[in-house]
């Protein structure tokens, strides 16, 4: 469908690109052969050591000091990049633009927005405006309801969602050929990350701009791209139109990333995720043969005695020598599915954490000024108020964007950062909001996994001496009892005894945050927090994770708090959702309800701005106008009024919305009555996890 | 078992240090001098031919020469066993006055950092007003009213370093307080004592290894400069300052008994000096673990 005229606009051609470390060349990318046609839309998707940015910075030229283009050519409009003349690259480097992952960095903190614009704007350029007017139009274009204004700021004023249109807006100032995008969405919200895509689609309609976009996510991925490239351990493993890579994928480490993602509106108790067992090869130690075959379902000897040529397939290209078998179903590429699926208990269970009412406030200080004008003090409303139910061996999920309050939600729970407001019960009984005033009884039964895998462990001290601890202190074992059950807790996670002795620098991220769930579940809690602990991980590694903490409810009928950002994680995860939005909940009932119309307009945005790994599916369209407004002067009447699509008028704005309950627990906070919001809103996306609720009315 | 190999692979992490230690010219030449310093003055009297304060009316200002290897003083004592006695003496006076400060301002910084809020603010706004007089000046005031004499040199090293030791510790920690295993620490119902000592001491640890050298050669300094002001330790004491100062009124005549004490101070603190540069480097303070 590309480049089939004439020479392609970008051309890899056997590309090796190799980093130094100390005497050695390490390849992070090798051999890679890739076309990019003037008007297309090209994905490069991997996991984190694929090469991705490797090979995007390769193309930009802009590799580190210590990165170098050993072997291949990459071209543009046919001429070797190597071999431009200083003159030529300049003018290489006028026709590209990259949007990079982290704007602030890209944005220089001691001028104006409007004025880096106008720096890019080409003299030449079509619009007579000039290069202010231009800067203006070019905000406009990116979505910026008040360009005047953005123009005026500086970078540290704006949102992070903002600086990144004003990366794009200043990228496409220069009217580029070649616009890459790495990663520019993985760092904000679903929401906001819908409208730059949006965005990047309708810009790059109208220009016959081609576009390379680099992302760990599939579903960003089918919802923007005409072709993807996947990447794996530095090769290029398959290469397709988007539409055919997602309908039949014929490399088995395509089918396992699929298999890996959970999906929206699919739920543990009718599919389990099939991870990919092992982890990415370093490219100082690559195993011999396909790159992919140590962790390959179908790998066979001849696999694993030579690295198998790209070959073309269909309207794409693949690197595996089995792709005839798959294709025509004579092999199975799925990795095999975990043994048991998950029955959770059905029915009324006790709650084991009820929270009511709580509430976070953040003090802040007052000027001298104020002081002295007697001023009353303000505060960041962080949590406003918050009540949620967690059952024995449910889950309840806790969803959020940025600035929602839900890890500060966490942690008042766990009474890490003590509530100023509310109570806490342990199975009905009332614990302390501090922690350290909590009893050594009531910490056992709540403990709370974290977010990141890097700070989890203390690198000077070794798993074992960490896992020994909870099993030492809070269940009063004995040294050399302990020692026997930190074992018998690393085989739970599926590690092995040996692992007690490494220290966390030795560990993979996945290894360390398994590490960091035995240790929670060591005191064998009743409840367990967990706050964002899979968002830092791999998909392949992340579905292992999930699969981990599935097994260890139903063995030990735990009940969790899962907090995160992702929607279709929690959808996969949780039998009860609640859904926030600055400090307070907007909706909460059975995830299966929760996930389908009558949603809150919140819930609903929030819905549709998830990419789906379904490319070309019909869905609804809703995007949120503006940003959170902030924590400190919190919206009158209900949160959302600000930048509600379904806004009434002066009630919303006013008026606290009353609680609204559909059924069986399920319910919104909102003016607008459930009948309405029913008839109105059509399904996001097609579910699959549950029983259909309209059947259960007649009954 | 598992101790002793574990006791083993700390034994080769020193090993492992100290030999990266020697890998640059600078840190190998200070460690090198610290060492030769150290082990004369842990030998003491075994190393040298005369006592410290012994008199030879004999050999009464001799120059250099194998019977008096830096030769003799006025009162016919033998400099270089003053110098060696006089390392002994900074070691134990300027070592465990930093020892005393390093102890003091470590204990001090974890508690009042970690504890933040009222004891935090007290704490540092006292170190910081202590901070404002120059570290001289405040041994001046502090001798004046103590009266001169060795334990209130030491009282004054505590009291001039434990504030800036304690800054050092406070940047760690409050940078380690917030980090996850420390959340993870107090999640499982540990006491302070075991979050400070357990999960928060060791990330301070190579900070402080760097700091302790560098206050250890700024002690020196302190000691010597006391010394020879004549309001630090008293003849007929083998300090270096002292002797220096001594020596003034016979620069003429018997320039030696300025030159080597004057030199070894030099020696030592350039020493100290450049193993604090070495251990910043293999340590990789800053650069996080």
């Amino acid at each position: 469908m590309s480049g089939a005229a004439g020479t392609p606009l970008v051309e890899f051609e056997g590309v090796t690109v190799a980093y130094r470390r100390g005497r050695r060349w390490s390849r992070a990318v090798r051999g890679v052969d890739l076309r990019l046609g003037a008007g297309v839309t090209y994905g490069l998707v991997g996991e984190s050591g694929s090469g991705k940015s490797t090979l995007a910075l390769a193309l930009l030229q802009v590799l580190p000091p210590s990165g170098r283009v050993i072997e291949g050519t990459i071209r543009y409009r046919g001429r070797a990049l190597a071999e431009l003349t200083p003159e030529e690259l300049r003018a290489f480097y006028r026709s590209v633009a990259l949007v990079p992952q982290d704007p602030l960095p890209s944005l220089n903190p001691a001028r104006r927005v409007g004025r880096q614009i106008e720096e890019v704007v080409d003299p030449t350029g079509a619009s007579g405006a000039g290069p202010r007017g231009r800067a203006l139009e070019m905000l406009q274009a990116v979505g910026m309801a008040d360009p005047e204004r953005v123009a005026r700021a500086y970078p540290h004023q704006l949102s992070g969602g903002m600086q990144q249109r004003v990366l794009i807006a200043m990228a496409l100032a220069g009217e580029p050929d070649l616009l890459v995008l790495d990663e520019p969405t993985t760092n904000l919200d679903v929401t906001t990350e819908a409208t730059i895509l949006d965005l990047v689609r309708d810009l790059v309609r109208d220009r016959d701009t081609a576009v390379l976009y680099v992302s760990h996510s599939l579903g960003v991925v089918a919802e923007l791209c005409d072709r993807v490239a996947v990447l794996y351990a530095g090769e290029l493993v398959e290469d397709a139109p988007t539409r055919e890579l997602f309908e039949r994928a014929r490399h088995p480490y395509t089918q396992g990333l699929f298999d890996s993602v959970p999906r929206l509106g699919t739920n543990r108790r009718l599919v389990s995720l099939r991870p990919i067992p092992g982890r990415i090869p370093s490219p100082s130690a690559l195993p011999p043969g396909c790159v992919f075959a140590p962790r390959c379902p179908i790998a066979i000897d001849a696999c694993r005695a030579e690295q198998p040529p790209l070959e073309r397939a269909g309207e794409g290209a693949v690197r595996c020598i089995r792709w005839r078998d798959i294709e025509a179903g004579r092999v199975d590429p799925h990795q095999t599915a975990p043994p048991s699926r998950v029955s959770t208990p059905a029915g009324e269970l006790d709650a084991v954490l009820d929270v009511a009412g709580l509430r976070k406030h953040f003090p802040l200080r007052r000027s001298l000024g104020e002081l002295l004008a007697r001023r009353p003090q303000r505060a960041v409303h962080a949590v406003e108020d918050i009540s949620v139910t967690v059952r024995r061996g449910h889950t309840l999920g806790l969803v959020g964007e940025s600035g929602s309050g839900k890890s500060t939600t966490a942690r008042a729970i766990v009474g890490l950062d003590p509530a100023s407001e509310g109570t806490i019960e342990l199975a009905g009984e009332a614990v302390a909001r501090v922690l350290e005033r909590r009893s050594q009884a009531a910490i056992r039964r709540l403990q709370m996994v974290f977010q990141s895998s890097d700070e989890a462990l203390n690198p000077y001290r070794t798993v074992g001496a960490a896992l020994r601890r909870p099993f030492r202190r809070l269940a009063g074992l004995s040294r050399a009892e302990a020692s026997r059950r930190v074992i018998e807790l690393l085989q739970d996670v599926q590690l092995t005894a040996g692992y007690a002795a490494r220290r966390p620098s030795e560990l993979s991220g996945g290894e360390k945050q398994r590490v960091a769930i035995a240790r929670a579940f060591a005191a064998e809690p009743e409840v367990l927090v967990f706050d964002e602990s899979v968002s830092g991980l791999d998909v392949s590694v992340q579905a292992a994770i999930l699969n981990l903490l599935n097994a260890l409810q139903q063995e030990r009928d735990t009940g969790y708090l899962f907090i995160s950002h992702d929607l279709a994680v929690v959808s996969f995860l949780a039998d009860y959702v609640a859904v926030v939005y600055l400090g307070r909940v907007m909706e909460s009932g059975p995830a299966e309800r929760v996930l389908r119309p009558p949603y809150h307009p919140y819930t609903e945005a929030l819905l549709s701005a998830i990419p789906l790994l379904d490319p070309g599916a019909e869905r609804s369209h809703v995007r949120l106008e503006g940003e959170v407004p902030s924590a400190v002067d919190t919206p009158s009447g209900c949160p959302f009024h600000t930048r509600c699509p379904r806004y009434l008028g002066d009630v919303c704005r006013d008026e606290p919305p009353p609680w609204r309950e559909a059924r069986g627990d399920h319910g919104v906070y909102c003016h607008i009555p459930l009948e309405e919001l029913r008839a109105q809103q059509a399904p996001a996306f097609r579910y699959a996890g549950g029983a259909e609720p309209e059947q259960e009315d007649h009954g | 078992m598992a101790s002793s190999a574990a006791a083993a692979a700390r034994r080769s992490a020193w090993l492992r240090g100290l030999l990266e230690l020697y890998r640059k010219p600078s840190s190998a030449l200070g460690t090198s001098l610290v060492a030769v310093f150290l082990i004369l003055a842990a030998l003491g009297p075994l190393a040298t031919p005369y006592g410290a304060t012994e008199q030879v009316f004999t050999d009464r200002s001799q120059p250099p020469s194998l019977r008096h290897l830096f030769g003799t003083d006025h009162l016919g004592r033998d400099v270089f066993s003053r110098v060696v006695a006089g390392d002994r003496d900074i070691f134990l006076l300027a070592g465990s006055g930093t020892l005393i400060a390093v102890v003091v301002g470590t204990l001090v910084g974890l508690f009042a950092t970690y504890r933040g809020r009222w004891a935090e603010e007290i704490t540092y706004r006292f170190f910081d007003s202590l901070l404002a007089v120059p570290a001289l000046l405040l041994a001046l005031l502090l001798l004046g009213s103590l009266g001169p004499s060795r334990s209130s040199v030491l009282a004054v090293i505590a009291v001039a370093y434990t504030p800036i030791v304690a800054r050092v510790v406070r940047s760690v920690v409050l940078d380690t307080k917030t980090k996850e295993y420390v959340l993870a620490a107090r999640m499982q119902g540990e006491s302070t004592a075991f979050v400070l000592g357990r999960e928060i001491l060791p990330s301070v640890l190579p900070a402080l290894a760097v700091e302790s050298a560098l206050r250890f050669s700024y002690a020196i300094f302190l000691v010597a400069s006391l010394g020879f002001l004549g309001v630090g330790v008293q003849p007929p004491n083998p300090d270096w300052g002292l002797m220096v100062s001594e020596a003034r009124d016979f620069v003429y005549l018997t320039p030696w008994t300025l030159t080597f004490p004057a030199l070894a101070i030099s020696l030592l603190v350039i020493g100290v000096n450049l193993l604090a540069d070495g251990l910043k480097r293999v340590l990789q303070v800053g650069a996080g673990p």
